[in-house]
């Protein structure tokens, strides 16, 4: 049985982020782990773009890791959506793409 | 009674001369003779720096002055620092003309009553700790020709200045250009030479004297203490520094070329600053290739020099270079070499007490800054985060003596916008700087309408200062306020030594 449903996207150059989304089957929520260059100013704001990426794919429980390197918001959510879709696809299709 | 000195009758009193001090009879007026002694042995050259410091009167309270032409490779400071706590020295006010990361042992000499308080520059870990509340009174900050000033003018009264000498001779001759920590001009340290009341050289390179050439003359240098080494001589000047390719940078560098070729001034007898900054070295090597293309001969480049000043110097393209502090290998060699090549002192640099100083016959200074608002003022000491982290160097001296002062900064740096409504530390004031430069737009600054008119219709992409904001926020969003508390951490003094801003702590 596969247990791993785990996306990751982006990476740790400046000005990116890499994140890393493991789906969970327990009602647990979003657990954010989340450590930026710009969290004094844009804690908040980084919060909830990650938050609202996520609700627009229906996931409402997942362990997010996110490694900031100064990325700007719409680089963020491409990269919370492209991991979250790659952890989905991967429940999916059990693991095959 | 008339006085007998060597058997020769001397009135007491000569009509049209005055009162006779007769030779020889009192020894009050007499100055020390501190060439050699009887033994043969220079009586300057001591075993230790311990024992330099006792001889300088070093006592609780003191003002202790450095300089920081050996960079991170310097070891002089924390020597000093050492020795001042082993001998139970405290609450000494430093005053260094800059600080780098190997200075963080600083701390340490705080946190034990050892220091007290700097004045100067602060840079990186101790401006990051000066920020936290360490120190218990305001550190103050003054730019390279406000840090001379206020020497000159006695604001900033040293007590003991030590040099780190690369070079020196048995009489306190001493030059940047030779030995084993060689790092060319010593600019900065001319004022603390000539102005403390003790001066200490330090070295690890006594040549027989006199060590010709000098910088610092004898006249000027109570005590030399030969010790093994002063410095680590891979980190005090760089090799040859490269030209970046950030891609992003070279478009900013590329517009402060065209906004210098457009301005009016690039002509013979240009003058600039430039640094030795990412983009202020890709600035000019975009402003070299233009200065051959149109056949122009520049006067003089000032300031840091490097390599590249020096190549342009030798291409003929600048009759001069004035040299107050050596960035590379290349520069040191050359001050050695070319007799156009001038190492300057900080008063003839910068100083508003001095009779005249470079920064007033500069046509150009390309500048950099951690934040810009929209008033102009540009912010070179506290970043985004609220947190202190740099010095002032010649920034506000240049801005202000230059006829163009060309700010270069990206738009934005990661998340943070570069161009706000307002900098959390007014550094250098905006009435004195003339352009931004951006890798997304060029704003005049409306009080130089001169200026606008020569840059319309060049192609030069010219916006305005609110729409540079505008477009950085779009981007980062607004960002939340830094938490600063109320307690004042730093003074930031203009050149003139009025009081420009305060920094507070950072919560």
């Amino acid at each position: 049985m596969i247990r791993e449903r785990r996306g990751q996207a982006g990476s740790l150059e400046s000005c990116d982020a890499l994140v890393i989304v493991e789906l969970s089957e327990e009602k647990k929520g979003i657990l954010l782990e989340l450590d930026s260059p710009s969290l004094l100013s844009y804690e908040e704001a980084m919060k909830s773009a990650v938050i609202e990426t996520l609700c627009s794919l229906g996931v409402a429980d997942a362990l997010v890791k996110i490694q900031d390197r100064g990325s700007l918001d719409c680089t963020l959510r491409a990269r919370v959506e492209t991991a979250a879709r790659r952890a989905l696809a991967f429940q999916k299709h059990g693991g095959t793409i | 009674m008339k006085n007998k000195p060597q058997g020769r009758v001397l009135p007491e009193k000569i009509e049209g001369y005055g009162v006779v001090r007769p030779y020889g009879l009192s020894s009050v007026h007499t100055p020390e003779i501190k060439g050699k002694d009887p033994s043969g042995s220079s009586r300057k050259v001591l075993s230790s720096l311990e024992e330099a410091f006792r001889r300088s009167e070093i006592r609780d309270g003191m003002t202790v002055s450095f300089h920081h032409h050996l960079r991170d490779g310097d070891l002089v400071v924390n020597m000093a620092l050492d020795v001042l706590a082993g001998m139970g020295i405290k609450d000494l006010i430093l005053a260094p003309s800059a600080l780098f990361p190997v200075h963080e042992d600083i701390l340490r000499h705080v946190r034990s009553g050892t220091v007290r308080s700097i004045q100067g520059s602060v840079n990186g870990p101790v401006g990051r700790a000066a920020s936290g509340g360490l120190f218990d009174v305001p550190i103050i900050l003054r730019s390279h020709g406000g840090r001379v000033r206020a020497m000159e003018t006695g604001e900033l009264a040293v007590d003991v200045a030590v040099l780190a000498a690369p070079t020196v001779d048995e009489m306190g001759n001493v030059s940047g250009v030779y030995g084993p920590s060689a790092c060319g001009s010593l600019g900065y340290a001319f004022a603390d030479a000539r102005y403390a009341k003790h001066v200490i050289a330090v070295t690890d390179n006594l040549v027989p004297y006199p060590a010709i050439p000098f910088s610092l003359p004898q006249t000027e240098v109570d005590w030399v203490v030969p010790v093994d080494r002063i410095g680590v001589p891979e980190k005090i000047v760089s090799g040859t520094l490269r030209i970046t390719r950030d891609p992003l940078r070279l478009v900013i560098a590329e517009q402060v070329a065209r906004v210098i070729e457009e301005s009016g001034l690039f002509e013979d007898g240009f003058s600039m600053q430039a640094g030795a900054g990412g983009i202020s070295l890709a600035a000019s090597a975009f402003v070299r290739e233009r200065m051959k293309a149109r056949g122009i001969t520049g006067s003089f480049i000032s300031g840091g020099i490097t390599g590249q000043s020096v190549e342009m110097l030798e291409e003929g393209l600048f009759t001069s270079l004035l040299d107050v502090q050596s960035f590379d290998l290349e520069a040191a060699a050359s001050l050695a070499r070319n007799p156009r090549h001038a190492e300057m002192g900080a008063s003839f640099y910068a100083s508003t007490a001095s009779k005249g100083c470079v920064v007033d016959m500069l046509d150009v200074a390309v500048l950099g800054a951690t934040q810009v608002d929209t008033s102009f003022n540009v912010n070179v000491n506290t970043e985004s985060d609220g947190v202190l982290l740099h010095g002032i160097g010649g920034h506000m001296d240049t801005a202000a003596g230059s006829r163009l002062s060309v700010i270069v900064t990206p738009l934005l740096r990661g998340r943070m916008p570069m161009v706000v409504d307002h900098v959390h530390t007014i550094t250098t004031p905006g009435e004195t700087v003339d352009v931004v430069v951006t890798e997304r737009g060029v704003a005049v600054n409306p009080r130089r309408k001169d200026l606008l008119e020569n840059l319309r219709g060049k192609g030069i992409p010219l916006l305005d200062i609110t729409d540079l904001k505008r477009m950085a926020e779009e981007m980062t969003g607004i960002p939340a306020p830094i938490p600063f508390g109320e307690r004042i951490i730093g003074v930031v003094e203009y050149r003139d030594g009025s009081v420009i801003d305060v920094i507070r702590q950072r919560l």
